[in-house]
């Protein structure tokens, strides 16, 4: 029953990012990265906990490692951020090659709550950035990956937020690289890593 | 602020590797209770545990309840079409003969409404209330907030 209001209102968001952006590619699929005629280059523009704006360009030559989420999330978020905090330590002296990012999809809150002492509780390296409505959709939309507000009394605030859990994996020259789809050991994500770097 | 009895739960914490003793009611193993370290206690906490049915009948966990949370719920994480949310579930299904975890990515207690911080190496008790074989109480170790599960290989049991 909540799965079809669920769906209904996937449609309801799908239908009207399509009238308001053409084409908006609801859910990335792992398998086939979205392709043009050149590379796929998902872009942001976000503050970090400074208030410091972000972009992908400050961290070419980098690879990027990249997480949408939310800080009141006590499954999922904290899963995959283990996993990122394991692969940066098992990297080692090759550590620095290896940016990851922790874009919020609930930015109000997450400011409020205070994001950088969150990703800095799993490890040092990973940058959080919560900005504002417009900015946080336009990255999604950028990484071709969906997320929303659902309404629930029960939860904190009285909503929580559904979001795609997979990890983005973005080149040195920005271009997509891969997903790791939700629960990818950490040492499968390292071996990847290492066969890049 | 901590109430007498609440700080007196919270210290039954000195036992070394509490996630990996095993309690039992009825026909029901509970084993591995663990929750996260929290920042505060704005954010909902969580609790994961697992329970094997050595019996010949079914039974569901139908309820959590714990000082440290004054709403504590069962929530299941799903992924659909690539999109993870974590609906109510109304009771995790314990079946005859089969061990079910509250493991991440899937089944989970969900600690809303935190009335403490969740310190590692701390622990607190939580009520598991089962269809049929009724209530036990339970302690539950806190692990550091990168914790995957407790690692009860190397705690000498
Ligand atoms: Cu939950």
């Amino acid at each position: 029953m909540r799965l079809t209001t669920f769906q209904k209102a996937l449609w309801a968001a799908a239908g009207l990012a399509c009238l308001a952006y053409g084409t908006w590619v609801l859910v990335a699929d792992p398998a086939t990265p979205p392709r043009a005629e050149a590379a796929f280059r998902p872009v942001f523009s976000l503050p970090d906990a400074e208030g410091r704006i972000r972009t992908e360009a400050d961290f070419a030559g980098k690879h990027l490692l990249m997480f949408f989420g939310f800080t009141s999330c006590p499954d999922v978020c904290p899963t995959t951020l283990s996993e990122v905090a394991q692969v940066m330590d098992d990297l080692g002296s090759d550590a620095d090659k290896v940016q990851p990012i922790f874009i919020s999809v609930d930015p109000v809150r997450d400011r409020r709550l205070g994001l950088a002492a969150y990703t800095s509780a799993f490890h040092p390296a990973i940058l959080g950035l919560a900005g504002d409505e417009v900015q946080t959709r336009a990255a999604a939309e950028s990484f071709h990956i969906y997320f929303e507000r659902q309404d629930d009394p029960a939860a904190p605030d009285g909503y929580t937020m559904s979001h795609s859990p997979a990890l983005y994996l973005i080149g040195p020259d920005g271009d997509w690289l891969r997903q790791f789809a939700y629960g990818t050991p950490a040492s499968d994500i390292l071996n990847d890593l290492r066969s890049r770097l | 602020m901590r109430t007498p009895i609440l700080a007196a739960l919270l210290s039954l914490v000195g036992l070394p590797a509490l996630a990996c003793e095993t309690f039992t009611i009825g026909n029901l193993m509970i084993e591995h209770a663990w929750s996260r370290a929290t920042i505060g206690a704005e954010r909902p906490g969580v609790l994961y545990v697992e329970i094997t049915n050595t019996g010949s009948a079914d039974d569901a966990l139908v309820g959590i309840a714990t000082p440290v949370a004054g709403m504590p719920m069962l929530h299941e994480t799903v992924v659909t079409d690539g999109v993870a949310s974590m609906p109510h579930a109304m009771s995790v299904p314990v079946p005859a003969g089969q061990t079910v975890a509250l493991a991440p990515g899937g089944y989970h207690g969900m600690l809303m409404g935190l009335t403490t911080t969740l310190k590692e190496g701390e622990g607190f008790p939580v009520t598991l209330t089962f269809r049929d074989a009724g209530e036990v109480t339970v302690p539950v170790e806190v692990l550091s907030m990168r914790a995957e599960g407790p690692d009860c290989e190397h705690a000498g049991q």
